[in-house]
């Protein structure tokens, strides 16, 4: 019977203000949260809004992740060049077993023990971050300041990118994250960072350092190709992600006073405030991105073989059948299940880290800049409407 | 309560880990989970159902007997 309602949507864009999703994902999600979409190159897919859903679909070996067979839902310079198969080593535009095979050689450096390890060097980073601020004061830029070399010098670190070249991989990063950078700076930009990680690994190679690299590389599981592919990705995710979500969450926070006060009071909140903090914003506005390898009935609907999924993490996140009253901000609330690091095989490696950095760098911080504020009116903070991962294009700030 | 654990589903997300530590590790090797007490307390009931609903990769069940 669902043939004969609506004619496909096409994938909602748009925002009633800088902290809340399309409206129309609402009424989406109430009268069909599997509700059939049309991609830009005209193939009628689907555009998952339900929480139930949505934890299915990701659930399921039925949909897949190899990238020849994912759409994306709105228009991309590089849509039609990544419909074919992933470079070896992209493992999260894979399937199992493929997919298997890279994670299994990464999990053991992203587990909870070892992201706990590395806190006390992140609590230097941020102080050190925070020291410059500090006294380059009394207004600063937060994304440029602290939001994004935080999260670049953790990976980095991480990685084994060596001190003196950070700064021209940070430059590198503004230019593949910047909204005005053209499709030519950003390719070649990526060519510059690919042929730095080859160099990299060549370097870890001949002479292995205690970091992640040069383990991959000692390893000897996988090629030169592998490798560049795979330390891209953790430096590009290491990156953009938890930037964001310091940037827009301390403009959320500052926004919301009531619940900035609430942590404030009781900084044993903290954990459950980051949580709060990605179900709210949910910062992943384009997927995860599937594609069903067979017919599934899913809510009523038949998706066929073939079919492009999207999931809208903004909408699953606000589910009112998950989560109480989810259209505010409630540091206090359950917040965990959240989607925002996905679900299924393919959940965020590097959620622990993240979460790590987060629970670090927020009360640094608030406690560092008690009379943190914004140095511009609300209204005027650029909102990375455009980008893949929602955010602020800066935030200026004064204390 | 009973739980058993699937090392061969487990992708190493952490969530068991994080949730319950006391029941739940991470193989220093690959980062699959390893089960330190395959009959927890009642007490952490709550949290260990809880672990079993975030594990993203359905590794973890929960049997509730009359314990």
């Amino acid at each position: 019977m669902s043939e004969f309602r609506t004619e496909p949507i096409v994938f909602p864009t748009g925002r009633p203000d800088q902290f809340n999703p399309p409206e129309q994902l609402r009424s989406l999600r109430n009268e069909r949260p599997v509700t059939p979409m049309t991609y830009p190159d005209g193939h009628v897919g689907w555009l998952v809004t339900g929480y139930a859903a949505a934890r299915a679909v990701l659930a399921d070996p039925r949909f897949s992740s190899r990238r020849e067979l994912l759409r994306i839902p709105v228009d991309h310079p590089l849509a039609q060049e990544s419909r074919r198969p992933a470079e070896p080593g992209l493992f999260i535009r894979m399937d199992p077993p493929n997919h298997t095979r890279y994670r299994k050689l990464l999990t053991a450096q992203f587990t909870v023990r070892r992201m706990k390890q590395l806190e006390p060097r992140i609590e230097e980073i941020t102080a050190e971050r925070l020291d410059a601020m500090e006294k380059a004061g009394p207004t600063q830029d937060l994304v440029r300041e602290f939001a994004l070399p935080i999260p670049s010098l953790v990976i980095c670190e991480l990685l084994g990118v060596p001190y003196a070249d950070r700064a021209e991989f940070q430059r590198a990063t503004a230019v593949l994250i910047n909204r005005e950078s053209t499709l030519e700076e950003i390719r070649t930009t990526f060519a510059g960072v690919t042929e730095f990680l080859i160099g990299l690994i060549a370097r870890k190679r001949a002479e292995p350092t205690d970091d992640l690299l040069s383990g991959l590389v000692s390893g000897g599981e996988l090629t030169d190709e592998e490798l560049g592919n795979i330390g891209f990705i953790l430096l590009a995710a290491g990156h953009e992600t938890t930037a964001n979500m310091l940037g827009l969450g301390t403009f959320a926070l500052l926004r919301h006073p009531e619940q900035l006060a609430a942590l404030r009071a009781d900084p044993s909140l903290i954990d459950n405030t980051v949580e709060e903090l990605m179900r709210y914003l949910s910062i992943i506005r384009l997927g995860p991105l599937r594609a069903a390898l067979e017919d599934v009935e899913l809510e009523g609907e038949l998706i066929r073989a073939g079919d492009a999924v999207t999931i809208s993490v903004p909408a699953v996140n606000r589910d009112p059948a998950r989560f109480d009253d989810p259209e505010r901000l409630d540091v206090t609330r359950p917040a965990g299940g959240h989607l925002s690091f996905g679900h299924g095989v393919h959940q965020c490696l590097g959620q622990q880290l993240a979460r790590v950095e987060m629970r670090i760098a927020f009360p640094m911080l608030f406690d560092r800049f008690p009379e943190l504020r914004l140095a511009v009116p609300a209204e005027e903070v650029p909102m990375r409407d455009t980008m893949s991962i929602y955010g602020v294009h800066s935030l200026p700030v004064r204390w | 309560m009973k739980v058993q654990t699937d090392r061969h589903r487990c992708i190493g997300a952490g969530m068991c880990a994080l949730t319950v530590p006391e029941v739940f590790d991470q193989d220093e090797e690959d980062g699959t989970v390893v089960l330190l007490d395959a009959e927890p307390p009642p007490a952490r009931q709550a949290a260990v159902q809880r672990a079993e609903r975030l594990c993203p990769s359905g590794a973890i069940s929960v049997l509730l007997g009359d314990d």
